[in-house]
């Protein structure tokens, strides 16, 4: 069990968290340390932890996730909450209901938190601002995807260690339409990373230079130096609309093989959010390599997942 | 009171080159150069007076969409921001594609309207892009000019023909700039806040496509085009070098290109998500410059009420488009004068005579014969714009702080509003 002293001793005050840009770096810090505490619980086999029993966490998902809604299940019920699903087909929002409308009947069968992934940037925070219970961000269009970039850092520095400053991180793939990316640059940039963004040129405009980030088209000067490097997957359907010529044609050129792998310096790692599509933006050798650390974040999705749940939900209690 | 004098105004007309202390006088409806008898005498205190604002991009919504605005409340708007004479876009719903529509508006402005409304047809059939429509019976029926407002003719083949046919009957043709391709998902200006906000760009490169395409087809058919609401600095440049050419282009500007940047979308403000987008600030200032060296002719509001239900969104759900009649005048004042980039009587020219004049409108001069369209503004009064008499509310400004006040609106001699009454027809 986690001791009720250091639980109580979190400053943390958010009832919402909808983007890592809000975020001061202490407010990272204290997320960290009770992921690091709850990844204890569960290396341990600590079972169900009764912090949040007798909670009803809504997962409102609008788009389709395996992964996220499962990780966001899994720490709910860890945290010892209960959990309702409400998946786009079944919802009202096929029927005409407005977003609003839908989450307000939410909030009126007592939910006291909804996880929400939608389609539309900014959803999130649209409904944290007209909703008096939590609300976090489990991915809103190209936006962000908090808890990802969150659970990134704590893989990061489960092998750099706390202090990240001066390290080197490289996102590769299509960042133009990546919460993900944009989560992390943020993230990592408040924690004295330096990013570096790499990919076809379509998928990877020079603009994001303004968020103050290192654009590099060339694969092999984008990747030489980097301590991690962080594999997007490129969605197939961006190829249709000929943001590049071919999924072969990205593999040839921007896929991360066991050739490539000279590129990278000896003990860089190879991180990805998943799914993977392996042979496309990474080969099965690499991917299943001692470098890869893909396992690895899915777990640590499940403890700090449940320290987002687990702050903003007291916090919530407490401004009540 | 059908004679007046108006004394102690600081009278600005820009067609007469009239910036000075003077009075004004007014007769049966019609400006006149000395006190008619009997003249009732209204003290201006120093205030500006002015000619009425001629905005020729507007949306009234009616018929069709009446929960966003009617006649009646778009006027009411309009007659609060010192707005004499509205140019109505034609898509409403029906679209203004024949002229029995035109017949049926005319009846709703008769019967509603609280300033002068002129009406514009559509460029093709239900505004849909592949077919003429009746241009020549909508000229008969009375429209001022044809436009597929809110969208853009994309077949470059049926843009050529409507400009030339259109020529024959004198009727100008505003365009809305964006080719479709570029432009079809685009939320905000493809830029620094696109690519932070992660919503989808709408690429200045689609305005700059179109304005260039139109150019082209000014040049090569002889007729006149006008460019609705630039709002890439680009664009700006092409019209200044067709210009210099002596192609007859003209362009309008709104007060939000001018005043506001894409920076305005962070937060997800609906109320900062318009068509053509807000865009960067070198995009601003470039907008700037063409007003002032006369590169964009005309400032127009494009005033686009949304319901609640229309804005209250997901971003990517909202409508395009916020009202604009009362802040206009308040807005530019503060972005172009106050700010240094121009004098007044520059600011008033885009606002009054030059629109007036592109359109062939009994407007925008305070000269003899003239109708007695004007509006008396106190420059140094400080308001907050907390009250709409549009049915909608989708103004970045609302509930914010501004500068020079409308006080008194006239239209053909007759106090249409004023803020102490509001309106008074």
């Amino acid at each position: 069990m986690v001791s009720g002293k250091f639980l109580n001793s979190f400053k943390w005050f958010r009832k919402d968290l909808t983007n890592i840009k809000d975020l001061e770096l202490w407010e990272i810090e204290e997320i960290m340390a009770l992921a690091k505490v709850f990844k204890e619980s569960i290396v341990n086999k600590l079972g169900k932890l009764p912090y949040q029993r007798g909670k009803t966490i809504v997962n409102l998902f609008l788009e389709p996730s395996t992964r996220t809604r499962n990780a966001f299940e899994m720490s709910a019920y860890r945290l010892g909450a209960d959990v309702l699903s409400v998946n786009s087909s079944a919802s009202s929002i096929t029927k005409g209901e407005t977003l609003k409308d839908t989450a307000k009947n939410l909030e009126a069968i007592t939910a006291d938190m909804i996880i929400i992934r939608h389609s539309a940037a900014g959803a999130a925070k649209y409904l944290a601002e007209r909703l008096q219970i939590p609300v976090i961000n489990a991915g809103d269009g190209a936006h962000a995807h908090p808890t990802q970039a969150l659970l990134d850092t704590f893989t990061l520095r489960e092998k750099f260690g706390g202090d990240l400053k001066g390290k080197k991180v490289t996102i590769l793939g299509d960042i133009l339409f990546s919460r993900v990316a944009r989560s992390n640059i943020c993230c990592l940039e408040k924690q004295g990373v330096d990013v570096v963004l790499s990919g076809p040129s379509t998928l990877v405009p020079r603009e994001f230079e303004k968020m103050g980030v290192k654009v590099c088209h060339d694969l092999k000067e984008a990747v030489k130096d980097a301590d991690a490097v962080m594999l997007l997957r490129i969605q197939h359907e961006r190829q249709s609309a000929n943001y590049f010529p071919s999924i072969s044609e990205y593999a040839n050129v921007f896929g991360l093989n066991r050739l490539r792998e000279e590129y990278l310096k000896k003990d860089a790692i190879i991180m990805h959010p998943g799914p993977i599509n392996r042979g496309v933006e990474v080969d099965t050798y690499l991917a299943d390599s001692p470098r890869s650390v893909i396992l690895s974040q899915v777990t640590n999705g499940v403890a700090v997942r449940m320290a987002v749940i687990h702050l903003c939900l007291s916090a919530a209690s407490k401004i009540k | 009171m059908k004679n007046f004098t108006v004394k102690n105004a600081r009278v600005v007309d820009p067609a007469n080159n009239i910036d000075k202390i003077a009075d004004v006088y007014v007769s049966n409806g019609k400006f006149v150069s000395q006190s008619p008898d009997g003249a009732v005498v209204i003290d201006a205190n120093g205030m500006l007076l002015m000619p009425g604002i001629v905005d020729i991009h507007a949306h009234l919504r009616e018929p069709g969409q009446t929960s966003k605005e009617t006649i009646k409340t778009g006027t009411s708007a309009a007659a609060a921001g010192g707005i004499t004479s509205v140019v109505a876009m034609p898509n409403t719903v029906p679209a203004v594609d024949n002229p029995a529509t035109v017949k049926l508006i005319d009846e709703l402005i008769k019967q509603n309207a609280v300033v002068k409304v002129y009406q514009t047809g559509c460029i093709t059939e239900g505004r849909a892009g592949q077919k003429l429509a009746p241009i020549g019976s909508l000229k008969k029926a009375g429209v001022v000019a044809i436009t597929d407002d809110g969208g853009c003719v994309q077949n470059s083949e049926l843009m050529r023909n409507a400009l030339q046919y259109a020529d024959m009957f004198g009727l100008l043709v505003m365009d809305h700039c964006q080719e479709a391709t570029l432009t079809a998902k685009g939320q905000v200006h493809e830029g620094e806040w696109s690519c932070k906000l992660g919503l989808a760009g709408w690429p200045s490169a689609g305005e700059d496509l179109i304005v260039s395409r139109d150019v082209i087809l000014s040049h090569y058919t002889g007729a006149r085009v006008h460019l609705q609401h630039l709002s890439s600095g680009y664009s700006v440049d092409i019209v200044r070098r067709a210009k210099a050419r002596g192609i007859k282009v003209s362009a309008e500007a709104t007060p939000h290109h001018i005043a506001l940047t894409d920076a305005a979308c962070d937060g997800f403000d609906t109320n900062a998500k318009m068509n053509p987008p807000l865009r960067a600030e070198s995009d601003r200032l470039s907008i700037i410059k063409g007003l002032c060296d006369g590169t964009i002719d005309v400032i127009a509001t494009d005033h686009a009420p949304h319901s609640v239900n229309d804005k209250d969104k997901e971003f990517d759900y909202a409508a395009f488009g916020i009202i604009g009649f009362e802040t206009s005048f308040s807005v530019c004042y503060e972005a172009l004068v106050k700010s240094g980039a121009m004098p007044l009587e520059k600011l008033v020219a885009l606002m009054t005579c030059n629109p007036a004049r592109l359109l062939d409108l009994d407007a925008g001069t305070l000269s003899c014969g003239a109708s007695a369209d004007f509006v008396l503004i106190d420059l140094d009064a400080e308001y907050v714009y907390g009250k709409t008499f549009s049915r909608s509310s989708n103004s970045p400004w609302f509930g914010k702080k501004l500068c020079a006040k409308v006080m008194q609106t006239f239209v053909d001699g007759r106090r249409v509003y004023s803020a102490e009454n509001g309106i008074e027809v």
